[in-house]
């Protein structure tokens, strides 16, 4: 029989689907009868989509622009050929 | 020059990201440019999440796009460019706090508290979707904030697992961690983050319960 704890211990592998087929139906259906260790894999699930779902924002143009004068002054020390239309720039 | 071996090679994409790479280590810098637009978002988003200030983020960021660029040489191209790119920025991100503080808990080796149980203390649904009743401006804001209140070895497993996307074995090669560590980690950051953003998504009216 499958306890709160042993179901905290699971979770983990429970929520990235990698539980053998006999834990994971023994999992399952303790979820069914355990109302609190549903609403914590329900929340916990949700917590890692919301992550998911944000895209990273755009970096902020200056820091974009700083990255790529060192990136030229780089190819310069390494004795790169420049042919960037933006290491030109 | 070697060329390009890719694990996919009707993949389009890892085609034509292999062709970039090799190119960029012939010397040409617009093929490097072209991948450094690919990823500095997410190098940056990763670095600012392990260091917490965009100063320092902006300093990993070009650290690691420069070192790639230098060291392409030693990119094997049996693991994914990100994945290598990556493992750059969060070593040095990593370097980073170790510099700003010596701080025990930036220690990755650190074993502590991963044999523990995982704790639980709050418990109460959320809405169905509750980062709808926020901005994106305000959603991300919990978000972050959520992370940042992480510990190091925590944030960074959680980041590079579930931000980023990573396996579990990227994640543990680039960590220097074994699978069960990150696994360990990984439970733990996600059972802390949930814990955080229940007070914020509950749904209204519902009690916060104790549990185990």
């Amino acid at each position: 029989m499958v306890t709160c704890k042993d179901f905290l211990r699971e979770l983990g592998e429970y929520l990235d689907e990698t539980t053998d087929p006999a834990t994971r139906s023994a999992l399952e259906k303790h979820i069914t009868e355990c109302p609190n260790c549903w609403v914590v894999f329900d929340t916990c699930k949700k917590t890692i989509q919301v992550y998911k779902g944000m895209d990273p924002q755009p970096l902020p143009d200056p820091v974009h622009e700083r990255l790529m004068k060192a990136l030229e002054r780089k190819a310069v020390t390494l004795g790169v050929k420049e042919d960037c239309s933006e290491a030109k720039a | 020059m070697a060329g390009p071996r890719i694990r996919n090679e009707a993949d389009p994409v890892a085609l034509e990201e292999a062709a970039l790479v090799d190119q960029a280590r012939g010397g040409d810098l617009a093929a490097f440019s072209e991948l450094v637009r690919r990823y500095e978002r997410r190098v940056y988003r990763t670095a600012r999440h392990i260091v917490q200030n965009d100063e320092d983020a902006e300093d990993v960021l070009q650290e690691a796009m420069l070192k790639a660029f230098e060291h392409l040489d030693s990119f094997q191209g049996n693991s994914k460019f990100y994945t290598w790119l990556v493992r750059i920025a969060v070593n040095e991100s990593l370097m980073k706090l170790r510099k700003r503080k010596s701080d025990r808990s930036v220690s990755l080796d650190e074993s502590i508290e991963t044999d523990e149980e995982p704790i639980v203390r709050e418990i109460a649904v959320w809405d169905d979707n509750p980062e709808q009743r926020y901005s994106q401006t305000e959603l991300r804001e919990i978000l972050d904030k959520a992370i940042d209140s992480l510990k190091p070895i925590f944030r960074t497993v959680f980041i590079l697992r579930d931000v980023e996307e990573l396996s579990t074995e990227e994640t543990a090669e680039i960590l220097g961690l074994s699978i069960a560590a990150v696994k360990s980690r990984l439970l733990r950051a996600r059972l802390q983050l949930r814990e955080r953003l229940t007070r914020t998504f509950k749904r209204k009216g519902d009690q916060i319960l104790g549990y185990v």
